[in-house]
């Protein structure tokens, strides 16, 4: 029992020096790819929306992909993510979309 | 078994191909059965489907190698012994049941989103996003009998979506980006004919008919509300419905498109997902009007009918996606709602609605139900489940 709690106490002391930076991007990469995925295809290669692969985002920057997930796109389904995420999180997804998005 | 049943198992199992007799000489007898209980449920992440019994409640196998399964739909052969399966990525893939097995896969296209099976069970029409339009293939061997480019009254090539089959060998379906609906009929042979609607509302996503062949509805996007054409009328037109619902009043963000897949017709009434409010509309089909918007937990991606019209079960888009609420028919209240799980993507019920069988995909797991106790009764391991599809879909109109 002491030796379990022990245990549970280290894990908890070395947890934020990985976890913590790491768990929220599987979320995302699981947002993406599953819930951008409903229109932009689970490989992200278009469907009711573009094509979110890096050879069609070439031209455009990162910075400007961020704000189109932060608001959206008047006029049609895109919707605006800024109640769900952050600018940080917009541009790690917008940076890793030109890069080609982590499975 | 009485000799009576193994008579039929016998007959279901050999009627097209004399398998049963043929493939008796070389391998083991092939178990004898029937089709009408067994169903595909799409795993969506692995591109793979999952073959089920509804009777055992349980997975017989996994069928690999149908490619991007993300909106993946399936329809069925008219003996319920072949599935077309419609990937994302283009694929349309003919699976055998009883072998369970690829019969045939054709990419017929860069990027497709649904498909519909003709009343005669002898055509496959296809929508798709890229190149457009919609492309038509013989049920049999996955020829392509005709490609129809959808060209909207302003010239340019439109994406299509809400394909379904109509009466004598006809489909409908819209045309995403011109905004209209289009009625290609194959009664006479592989030329259709067609019959075009222009200037139907703006960005129609998707599209259904009754189970009479009589109203079709797409729902639009680019405004609020639907468009509608009864298709029993000396001349068809096509008229706006339910518009406005969303007039001064906030529209939330949809960061998943409603689906009218499944949807809900109940005598006079057909329940519809509201783009941008949590909330299910109920239309009066006597009238066209609207009879209730009833306020729902989120916003709904798939309201489906009880078969027996008694209760609609409606499940939510992100990031209300845990839940499932049931709509009394008759009051057109939520009755009742549980939360199954992580991204509840879709529901399917039995025939004759004594169980429901409901997609947890963050869970991997599909839920088994009992429909009037409303409880689970069985769990069943499958990968990122999304699209349920039973077998009884080969006998029903629409989709």
């Amino acid at each position: 029992m002491i030796k379990a709690a022990l245990m549970l106490t280290t894990v908890a002391l070395l947890a934020p020096a990985c976890a913590a930076a790491q768990q929220p991007r599987d979320k995302l990469v699981s947002l993406v790819r599953q819930d951008c995925g409903s229109c932009h295809g689970l490989t992200l290669k278009g469907g009711l929306g573009p094509s979110l692969l890096p050879q069609a985002l070439a031209g455009k920057d990162a910075d400007a992909l961020a704000a189109i997930i932060l608001n959206g796109v008047p006029e049609t389904p895109m919707p605006p993510w800024k109640g769900e995420l952050s600018p940080d999180d917009a541009l790690w997804i917008a940076t890793r979309l030109k890069e080609g998005f982590p499975r | 078994m009485n000799r009576r049943g193994l008579l039929t198992s016998a007959l279901a199992a050999a009627s097209f191909s004399g398998l049963a007799t043929t493939a008796r000489a070389e391998c083991p007898p092939p178990v004898l059965r029937g089709t009408g209980a067994l169903g595909l449920i799409v795993e969506r992440a692995s591109g793979s489907l999952a073959l089920v019994d509804q009777i055992q409640r349980a997975a017989l196998a996994r069928i690999e190698g149908l490619g991007d399964l993300s909106h993946a739909s399936i329809v069925y052969s008219p003996c319920e012994r072949y599935a077309f399966v419609f990937g994302r990525d283009g694929g349309l893939t003919k699976i055998d049941l009883l072998e369970a097995r690829i019969a045939k896969r054709v990419m017929q296209a860069g990027n497709s989103i649904g498909g519909a099976i003709s009343d005669d069970g002898t055509l496959i029409a296809v929508s798709n996003y890229e190149p457009g339009g919609v492309k038509v293939f013989d049920a049999n061997d996955l020829n392509e009998v005709a490609s129809i480019p959808a060209i909207g009254a302003k010239g340019a090539p439109s994406k299509t979506v809400g394909v379904v089959d109509l009466p004598g060998r006809r489909f409908i379906y819209s045309l995403y980006d011109a905004g209209e609906i289009w009625i290609a009929d194959f009664g006479a042979g592989a030329t259709p004919e067609l019959t075009k609607f222009g200037n139907v509302g703006r960005l129609p996503y998707d599209g259904n008919v009754t189970a009479d062949a009589r109203h079709y509805l797409a729902g639009l996007f680019g405004e609020d509300g639907f468009a509608h054409i009864d298709l029993w009328a000396a001349e068809p037109k096509c008229a706006r419905v339910l518009s406005g619902y969303n007039a001064g009043r906030e529209k939330l963000p949809v960061y998943k498109m409603p689906h009218l897949e499944g949807w809900g017709q109940s005598s006079d009434t057909l329940l519809l997902p509201a783009a941008g409010q949590h909330e299910v509309l109920a239309l009066d089909l006597a009238t066209m009007t609207e009879k209730k918007r009833i306020p729902a937990h989120g916003q709904p991606i798939f309201c489906v009918m009880r078969p027996d019209g008694r209760e609609a079960w409606v499940n939510f888009g992100h990031p209300d996606n845990d839940t499932v609420q049931i709509i009394d028919i008759p009051s057109l209240d939520v009755v009742h709602s549980f939360a199954p799980g992580p991204a509840v993507l879709h529901l399917e019920f039995t025939a004759r609605g004594h169980e429901v069988w409901i997609s947890v995909r963050d869970a991997d797991r599909v839920d088994v139900m009992d429909v009037r106790k409303r409880e689970k009764i069985a769990e069943i391991p499958v990968q990122k489940p999304s699209g349920i599809f039973f077998t009884a879909r080969a006998h029903r109109l629409g989709s």
